[in-house]
């Protein structure tokens, strides 16, 4: 292990590069790149919806209640939201998994995997979809208001789990145009399977997004 | 350093085991799993059960971009132009934390409620 003066070094030395700092193909450092920049939207959505929370006067709805399910006569808390966070830590195992067989250039695997993220992504946007259409037709929650308390919740609720859904969507479709020139044997061709790396970041990336409004605006 | 162009393209691959990935994919499910519980059984005091779940899900966080993501396995250059810009986020929210509060207290004074 490296101490911190040895990794100060490492750092100016790449960084200190005369053409290329990152040493990766450059479809990967552009997906950093780009994920760098949309963490900077989904922390914003973020602290924005503390400022909001803080700032109400009316007592915020708790999510417990909100997004119960009932089963049977027991009303249990939050049990749509667990098997949406399953479903999604799922797909991203099956896209390690994916993006393991791809760096051993296995082709049927690959597409396999990635095929069954894409399933799974679509289950998700499928219970998100049911979730929104709950919240809007039977318990009356806007944007702008709802009957369980504090208006700014709609605000937070549909802007932040909105724009995640949409990420979801965009990779699902993504991840299928992969398995797709995984299977018309792009690849292979190009002697190179990063591009499934590459689209393994942004699914992983949709995941952890997840894990903060999971957090922080579900249990917290 | 240098291995030609195959190995600079693809340096991130360590070839893990196929295990690593299952483990972490395990630990995601038990960190969620306890998260969860928490909130079921309302651990209390609240200021605890907050604590547990931030953690967890910083914990999370960690395990998806070392292990998913591969960071741990990239360069140091790419690993820090990647973690340090979100430390900025903090500001963002040192400075959206009190005003929130602040808000609520001229709220409450000015609107009476």
């Amino acid at each position: 292990m490296q101490g911190p003066i040895g990794l100060f070094r490492s750092l100016a030395q790449d960084w200190g590069a005369d053409l290329q700092a990152f040493r990766v193909v450059w479809a990967k450092a552009m997906m950093w790149i780009f994920l760098v920049s949309d963490s900077f939207i989904f922390g914003s959505f973020l602290a924005g919806y503390a400022a909001a929370r803080l700032a109400a006067t009316e007592p915020w709805p708790e999510p417990a209640k909100v997004f119960a399910l009932h089963l049977g006569e027991r009303e249990i808390p939050l049990l749509l939201i667990a098997i949406m966070t399953v479903v999604l830590i799922s797909s991203s195992g099956t896209m390690a998994i994916a993006v393991y067989h791809a760096y051993n250039k296995n082709r049927p695997y690959t597409a396999f995997f990635l095929s069954l993220t894409v399933l799974l992504g679509l289950t998700f946007v499928s219970m998100q979809a049911y979730e929104w259409i709950h919240l809007i037709r039977d318990l009356g929650f806007r944007p702008w208001g709802n009957p369980m308390g504090a208006p700014q919740f709609g605000a937070a609720f549909f802007t932040i789990t909105g724009f995640h859904g949409l990420h979801v969507t965009i990779g699902a479709i993504y991840l299928a145009a992969v398995a797709i020139r995984v299977l018309q044997g792009i690849y292979d061709r190009t002697g190179s399977y990063v591009g499934v790396e590459v689209a393994g970041l942004y699914w992983h990336f949709v995941d952890l997004v997840w894990v903060f409004i999971f957090a922080f605006f579900y249990l917290f | 350093m240098e291995h030609g162009s195959e190995n600079l393209t693809h340096r991130g691959e360590q070839h893990q085991p196929i295990g690593v990935y299952l483990l972490v994919w395990g630990l995601l499910f038990v960190l969620s799993a306890l998260s969860y519980l928490l909130d079921y059984f309302e651990v209390h005091p609240l200021a605890l059960r907050r604590f547990l779940i931030a953690a967890f899900a910083f914990l999370k966080a960690g395990l998806i971009v070392a292990y998913f993501m591969h960071l741990r396995f990239e360069r140091v250059g790419l690993v820090y132009a990647v973690l340090l810009p979100p430390l900025l986020l903090l500001a963002l929210v040192a400075i959206l934390l009190p005003e929130g509060q602040y808000v609520a207290e001229v709220r409450r004074l000015l609107l009476g409620r």
